[in-house]
C-alpha cells in the first residue's frame, strides 16, 4: 500500500523531454527548475532527469502546512507520505473503494483522485482531525459501539464519508433513492445505504455501519 | 503517472492559450476521470492547466427563461439546485444515478460531458484499442462485449459513452458554450457535441484541442413528467447497461434519449414522434439498424421494456 512514487521517479524518462527541451532553450531550463505552480506562469517542459515540483499550502486538521511536492503527488500521498497522517488509507487508488475519503472545504472527496497542488488554501479534515482516543467524534464512537468494521482498513474512509453524508442530508441534497426530488431527504436505512455506496467494506460490516450512522443521525435531529 | 508541469489558469482564454502552446497539455478540473487515466498511463499529458480557479461555478438564469450552468459547477450542486430539481428533474435524477457521493462532490459539468469510455479494452494497455492507440484494432469486437454499443458503432470501435448526465442533457436539448485562445466563443448543440466513432474513435467530441467549455445552457423548462431510469448490475455505484431519459407531456407526446447503447447519447427524432404510440414503436425507431454482438443483444429488448416502464411511470 506504500506510495510507488520512488518507482515513478526512477522511471520518469519524459516522453517529451529531449526534443522539447532543445526547443525551449537554456533560459527556460533555469526557470523550469523552480516550482511550476505559480499563478499564470508560462509552462516550461522540465529538463531530463528532473521531476517537476510545485508549492502548495493548505490546512490539515487545523494545522497549516506548506509543501513543495512532485506535481504527481495526490492529496492522499501528501497526507500519508509527506505529513505522515496515515489514518487515511490507500485502497484501490482509483476512486472506486472510498478508503481514502477525506473532507475538503466541508465536502467528502476521494483524496486519491485529486492532486495535492490543486488544493492551495484548502481546509482538509482527516480521520485524525475528527477525534482521537479519549475525545472521539460521535461518529467514531458509534462505529466502535456498533462494531461497524471487522479488519478496520476501510473504517477511516467510512467514518469521514458518513460525517459528509449527514451534512449532505442536513443541507437537503437529494439522492438516487429520494422519492420526491423537491422534499427534504429522509434519514432511512435505504438513503444511508445509497449515500454510502462509494465506500466498500470487504468484511461486509454494512449493516453495523448503517446502525452506527443512524444513531448519530438520530441524536442530531 | 508520467511527470507533468502544472499551472493555475487566470482566465478561460488564458487557459485555452496555455493548452494551445503546449502540444501535450490538458485542462484539469475535477480530475476524477483524468487522474485515473493518468495513473494507468492511458492519458499522459506533459502539462496540466488547472481551471478550478476560473469563476465558472455559477448557475444563472438566461434571458430566454433557461439556465446557464457554469462548466465548473459540481455534479452534487447541479443535482441539488432548486431550479434544476423543480424544472429539469430528469437532469437531477441522471446526476444522482451516477458515480458516488464523493465523486459527485468533485466532478464538474463540463468534465462529465468529456468522460472517456469505460470499455475494458480501452483501459487495458495490453489490449488493442483504436481509441487509445489509433490503428491498433478493437479488442472488444471479438472480446467480451456485454457493456458495449448496439447502435451507431463501427468496425473500429464499439465503446459506449459512460455519462448519465449527458443523456439528460441530450433529452433537454442543452447547448455547450466554449472559448478559444483568442477569446472567440461558440455554441455547440449537444446533439453535435459527441461524435460517432466511425474510423476515428479517438476523436470523441466536436471540441478543438485548445477549446475550453465555459458553460452548458438549458432552454426554458419543457414541463411534462421527467424520468431517468437506469438499469445496471448493482443497485448503486455502477455504470449503466442501458438508461432511458424521457420528458413526457400530458397528451403522450415527448422526447426520449437512451444511454449505454452508443458512442454518444442516443436520440432519434422519429422515436420522439412515435412516443404516443408506445414503447414498442418508439424503441423500434431508436434501435433501427442496431448491430448488437451476441453478448449485448439483450440490450435491445431491455431498452424497449425500460422505456415501457418509464412511460407507465410518467403517466402514473
Amino acid at each position: 500500500m506504500d506510495s510507488d512514487m520512488e518507482t515513478e521517479k526512477i522511471t520518469c524518462d519524459l516522453a517529451m523531454s529531449r526534443r522539447d527541451l532543445l526547443k525551449v532553450g537554456a533560459a527556460s531550463v533555469a526557470t523550469a527548475t523552480a516550482s511550476a505552480g505559480s499563478m499564470g506562469q508560462t509552462a516550461v517542459p522540465p529538463p531530463a532527469g528532473t521531476v517537476p515540483s510545485a508549492k502548495v499550502s493548505f490546512e490539515v486538521n487545523g494545522q497549516a502546512h506548506a509543501l513543495d511536492v512532485d506535481t504527481r503527488t495526490t492529496l492522499l500521498d501528501a497526507l500519508r507520505e509527506h505529513l505522515h497522517l496515515t489514518g487515511t488509507k490507500k485502497g484501490c487508488d482509483h476512486g472506486q473503494c472510498g478508503a481514502c475519503t477525506v473532507i475538503v472545504d466541508g465536502r467528502r472527496i476521494n483524496s486519491c483522485l485529486t492532486l495535492a497542488v490543486m488544493h492551495e488554501g484548502a481546509t482538509v479534515t482527516t480521520v485524525e482531525g475528527l477525534g482521537a482516543p479519549g475525545r472521539l467524534h460521535p461518529m467514531q464512537a458509534a462505529f466502535v459501539k456498533h462494531d461497524g468494521y471487522q479488519c478496520g482498513y476501510c473504517t477511516p474512509g467510512q467514518i469521514c464519508s458518513a460525517v459528509g453524508v449527514l451534512d449532505e442530508v442536513r443541507r437537503g441534497i437529494p439522492s438516487h433513492v429520494s422519492a420526491d426530488l423537491t422534499a427534504r431527504p429522509l434519514l432511512s436505512a435505504e438513503e444511508l445505504r445509497e449515500r454510502m455506496s462509494g465506500n466498500i467494506c470487504r468484511c461486509g460490516a454494512y449493516s453495523n455501519i448503517v446502525d452506527a450512522i443512524t444513531e448519530v443521525a438520530g441524536s442530531r435531529t | 503517472m508520467k511527470p507533468f508541469t502544472y499551472e493555475r489558469a487566470r482566465t478561460p482564454a488564458d487557459a485555452a492559450a496555455s493548452v494551445a502552446r503546449n502540444p501535450n497539455a490538458k485542462f484539469i478540473a475535477g480530475g476524477t476521470n483524468l487522474l485515473d487515466l493518468m495513473k494507468l498511463q492511458i492519458e499522459a499529458p506533459v502539462h496540466l492547466v488547472d481551471v478550478n480557479g476560473l469563476a465558472l461555478d455559477k448557475i444563472e438564469p438566461t434571458t430566454d427563461g433557461g439556465l446557464r450552468i457554469g462548466a465548473l459547477v459540481r455534479n452534487t450542486d447541479l443535482a441539488a439546485d432548486d431550479r434544476v430539481r423543480r424544472d429539469y428533474g430528469v437532469l437531477s435524477r441522471a446526476l444522482l444515478a451516477g458515480a458516488s457521493g464523493q465523486l459527485r462532490n468533485k466532478a464538474t459539468t463540463a468534465g462529465n460531458l468529456l468522460q472517456r469510455t469505460r470499455c475494458a479494452y480501452f483501459y487495458d494497455t495490453d489490449q488493442p484499442c483504436n481509441k487509445r492507440q489509433p490503428g491498433s484494432g478493437c479488442g472488444a469486437l471479438q472480446g467480451i462485449s456485454r457493456q458495449h454499443a448496439v447502435v451507431g458503432s463501427s468496425s473500429a470501435c464499439i465503446a459506449t459513452h459512460p455519462s448519465d448526465m449527458a443523456i439528460a442533457m441530450r433529452v433537454l436539448d442543452a447547448n455547450v458554450e466554449t472559448v478559444k485562445p483568442d477569446g472567440h466563443t461558440r455554441v455547440i448543440p449537444i446533439a453535435d457535441f459527441h461524435r460517432l466513432p466511425g474510423d476515428t474513435p479517438q476523436i470523441e467530441t466536436a471540441l478543438e484541442r485548445d477549446e475550453l467549455i465555459t458553460a452548458v445552457t438549458l432552454p426554458r423548462p419543457a414541463g411534462g413528467t421527467q424520468v431517468y431510469r437506469k438499469v445496471r448490475d448493482r443497485a448503486s455505484y455502477a455504470f449503466a447497461l442501458i438508461s432511458v431519459a424521457a420528458i413526457v407531456q400530458r397528451d403522450g407526446s415527448g422526447k426520449v434519449a437512451v444511454g449505454g447503447v452508443a458512442h454518444k447519447p442516443w436520440r432519434v427524432e422519429a422515436a420522439d414522434a412515435a412516443l404516443p404510440q408506445g414503447a414498442k414503436a418508439a424503441a423500434a425507431r431508436l434501435l433501427a439498424g442496431a448491430q448488437p454482438t451476441p453478448h449485448n443483444a439483450f440490450k435491445l429488448p431491455l431498452v424497449e421494456r425500460t422505456l415501457g416502464a418509464v412511460l407507465i411511470q410518467a403517466k402514473a
